[in-house]
């Protein structure tokens, strides 16, 4: 096994390729009562074109989460979670438009539950009829999405931003593009993105790294399988669709969402110092320091619900802000104004000094947290970088990147606003 | 884990918990008052005054600057609700010497700190600042206003108003609109003194200093609290029984495509001398978790809802139990809920259910361990009952949790009070198609 020692945040990372491609890394933790384990696959709602072995396949809206639900069904008639549950894990999975990913913690019988977590996950069983029952349940769980103010908003958002990447189709698809689903659509998808080549599998707590190895390949099918390739259409350009769209729905105060697109994820390391560089650029033109939220906040036009990020999915990367405010267009007024004043005048080097040890401080609190590091690692390895090198990263950027990003992304033209009014 | 407990100054408690496996270390200071309807919304909106700014930083670009400064030193205001104990106060995290590029110590910097958003915030005249009083009090106005826009979360909280009604409980941790609309801020600064004055403070601590120096560093930073006489006499009245003979029922209306139920129930005479291991597995069993009852029946075996779970609020002894689903499948919904509650009354559970019960409950203390925020939250809790024993220890209790001890918690709960979100009624319109 490959092992990095991080010694100025106390971490070493353990990582290995199986022969079967499956990558692993491994995080070990003394002195923790909790293990943590994702086995994640390079799958969301956004892969819904792929070409593999020649083959272009398309398929309807929904089906990795559809998948990601039926996946727990075992050929004994068992249920993967309740399995697991009764084994003293809490195992749950997330399917997001890059990727679905199963993950269980547990305090006792770690090796049992990993080896439960691999089993169940590489084995499919689907019947029509269990098809058509998680068809009703899903069927609920969109509808529940429907009145949902959060999730509304951020779909509007990126139909805005995209023209036809899938990242605008909600992950779990709707009613209509769901009831296409069959046993044999779950059973195509997961043959071919549940290999292991285009897996990892992620540890952290009181383990040995080869013994995570181990388990793995006794587990996994030894079969190294072709990596499926995503086809997610033409590249876009970098203009929104349409600036502005505005709905009303069953909310106490206007909220909103600005948005950009970036250019498409370049992967490896040079798309996590785009991120890192545009996280940072972002604390400092509109994080909880900066001038342009604690003047907003002090005059009412923002909340403490107001947060930034910079998304990469599906080799999209969007920046998206926003909150809730009693005056939307205000909000995105006075952003553009301190947009133009950060290009003219750039940023103040006290503000980046501190902004630098601000975030140093806040990616050490994310360490505390095994399921923020798991994920982070596995999509990192899905994007080809290593989540831990963020500190060096971070600590390597420089005042003018943070500038020029703020120039290249964020003037007027490239930015998008999703609203949402209480209704009159 | 070394726990210590001392009361530094009258009514100051530190609780301190030394461990070296976290890379930041946590602290907090909570002021303890009851909950009421009258001054919960003035309490609510105190930790977030103060936190526009201190003495000496005056605004919050300046305070944000501060914690930037100390490598994103983190101090944000909390407001809880226990039992009906009102916590307020503020939450600190900041990274612990060695996994600073410096090798900076920032206890002391971030102890002061903390005490000083509590204790000398920016005043005119000894008087809180009518601008931040103001503005705060929309954002907490907006913030009340804001819980219709979650609707399982909006459910939950109008059925407790509705069935605790006549009781403090029915008032949120932010208090009520009303409340909130009359604070002036020269009635605001006159009740956070008498709170300074008078309530218990809790102090926790969490992270690789020693006692000695953690509780000398709080002393020196807390030195210019105020103390008066201090105010014991605050707790939670426990109710056992339904309000009236019959289940009550709610409903409302709103434009959503999906109802939510909420079923309140009164834990009941158990709550003499609650056994909470005992409860806690109650709940496993019948509600929380994905192989309790209410999932495997009301959700996977008859497809009824997206979610069916319960909760037990264990201080107040109250369990509701929520669920979404389609406006038509309420009765199935209620009926199924009702008949899983008599199954565990009746013992209708496997020794692998309650195996299983019993070790997800105690899984979920001993991963608590590992959690500063999760540790903060239980000794807290714990101090307000002058309880001594930690996560693990009720791990072990755990163990020793039998089947007649759940079928006894089951058989004392009754139902108090049904709640529904439902839909509008449909009106007759022509499809502009036909």
């Amino acid at each position: 096994m490959q092992i990095i020692d991080y010694p100025q945040i106390g971490e070493k990372l353990y990582s290995a390729v199986l022969p079967n491609g499956l990558e692993i890394r491994v995080v070990p933790k003394k002195d923790f009562a909790t293990y943590y384990a994702a086995f994640a696959t390079n799958y969301g709602g956004a892969h819904r074109r792929f070409s593999v072995d020649g083959r272009e396949l398309d398929t309807p809206a929904g089906v990795a989460h559809f998948l990601e639900h039926k996946m727990f069904d075992m050929p004994n008639g068992d249920n993967a979670l309740t399995v697991l549950t009764e084994n003293g894990a809490d195992p749950n999975a997330f399917t997001s438009s890059g990727m679905t990913c199963y993950y269980f913690q547990c305090t006792d019988k770690f090796e049992e539950n990993l080896r439960m977590l691999l089993h169940f996950v590489s084995t499919p069983w689907f019947t029509e009829e269990t098809v058509k029952k998680e068809q009703g349940i899903i069927g609920q769980e969109i509808r529940m999405g429907e009145d949902n103010p959060g999730i509304a908003i951020y779909y509007n958002l990126l139909e805005l931003l995209y023209e036809h990447h899938p990242i605008r189709d909600r992950v779990a698809g709707t009613v209509e593009s769901i009831s296409e689903i069959t046993a044999q659509t779950l059973y195509d998808c997961h043959k071919v993105f549940y290999a292991p080549s285009n897996m990892v599998l992620c540890v952290e707590g009181d383990v040995e790294p080869e013994d995570i190895v181990r388990i793995a390949s006794e587990e996994l099918s030894e079969e190294l399988a072709p990596v499926p390739k995503a086809n997610f259409g033409e590249a876009e350009s970098l203009l929104p669709v349409s600036n502005l769209r505005r709905v009303q729905m069953e909310v106490s105060a206007p909220q909103f969402l600005i948005g950009a697109k970036l250019p498409s994820s370049r992967g490896g390391v040079e798309s996590m110092r785009e991120r890192i560089t545009a996280t940072l650029a972002l604390r400092m033109l509109c994080g909880s320091s900066s001038t342009f939220y604690t003047r907003l906040y002090a005059e009412g036009l923002l909340n403490p619900s107001f947060d930034y990020e910079v998304d990469l999915s599906a080799d999209t990367v969007t920046v998206i802000l926003g909150g809730e405010s009693k005056n939307p267009d205000k909000v995105l007024e006075e952003f553009n104004k301190e947009v133009k004043r950060i290009v003219a005048e750039g940023f103040d080097p006290g503000l980046f000094m501190r902004s630098k040890r601000a975030s140093h401080g806040a990616r050490l609190r994310g360490l505390e947290d095994f399921e923020n590091v798991c994920v982070s690692l596995a999509s990192g390895v899905f994007e080809g970088y290593c989540a831990l090198d963020s500190f060096d990263i971070l600590e390597a950027v420089e005042l003018e990147d943070c500038r020029l990003f703020v120039q290249n992304n964020l003037s007027p033209e490239r930015l998008a606003m999703s609203v949402i009014e209480p209704r009159k | 884990m070394e726990y210590t407990r001392k009361e530094l100054m009258p009514g100051v408690f530190l609780t301190h918990l030394r461990s070296d496996k976290f890379k930041t270390a946590c602290m907090s200071v909570n002021l303890l008052t009851q909950l009421q309807r009258e001054t919960a919304a003035m309490n609510a909106l105190i930790p977030q005054v103060l936190r526009r700014g201190t003495a000496r930083y005056g605004d919050m670009e300046q305070l944000s600057r501060r914690m930037d400064e100390l490598y994103g030193t983190a101090i944000e205001p909390t407001i809880r609700r226990i039992g009906e104990i009102q916590c307020l106060g503020f939450f600190a995290s900041f990274p612990e010497e060695e996994y600073l590029p410096s090798g900076e110590k920032l206890l002391s910097e971030a102890a002061a700190l903390m005490a000083e958003l509590l204790l000398a915030p920016n005043t005119r005249g000894g008087l809180l600042l009518p601008d931040y009083v103001e503005s705060e009090k929309e954002k907490l106005l907006d913030l009340i206003r804001s819980r219709v826009n979650e609707k399982r979360g909006y459910a939950l909280s109008r059925c407790i108003e509705e069935m605790c009604c006549f009781e403090d409980f029915s008032v949120s941790r932010f208090g009520t609109e009303d409340e909130a609309e009359n604070i002036h801020y020269k009635k605001l600064t006159k009740h956070y003194r008498k709170l300074l004055q008078s309530s218990p403070v809790e102090l926790f601590y969490c992270g690789k200093s020693e006692y000695k120096q953690v509780q000398s560093v709080l002393k020196d930073a807390f030195a210019a609290m105020p103390r008066g006489e201090i105010d014991y006499d605050i707790g939670t009245d426990v109710r056992m029984n339904a309000v009236e003979d019959r289940v009550r029922y709610v409903e409302e209306e709103m434009d959503v495509t999906q109802g939510k139920l909420v079923m309140g129930f009164r834990m009941g005479e158990c709550m003499d001398e609650p056994d909470i291991p005992a409860i806690y597995v109650f709940n496993a069993i019948y509600g929380s978790g994905a192989n309790s009852k209410l999932f495997m029946n009301v959700r996977e075996k008859l497809s009824l809802c997206y979610y069916a779970s319960s909760l037990v609020l264990i201080k107040k002894g109250l369990m509701l139990v929520s669920s979404g689903i389609e406006f038509d499948k309420f009765d199935e919904a209620k009926n199924e809920i009702f008949a899983q509650l008599e199954a565990v009354k009746n013992g209708e559970f496997s020794p692998e259910e309650l195996e299983t019960a019993k070790r997800s409950v105690s899984s979920e203390l001993r991963s608590a361990m590992d959690s500063q925020g999760e540790l903060e939250g239980f000794w807290l809790s714990q101090a307000l009952e002058g309880l001594e024993y930690g996560p693990m220890e009720l791990a072990e209790l755990v163990e020793d949790v039998t089947r007649d001890d759940v079928m006894a918690i089951a058989r004392s709960i009754e139902p108090d009070l049904i709640y529904f979100l439902k839909g509008l009624e449909e009106e007759e319109t022509d499809d502009a198609d036909n």
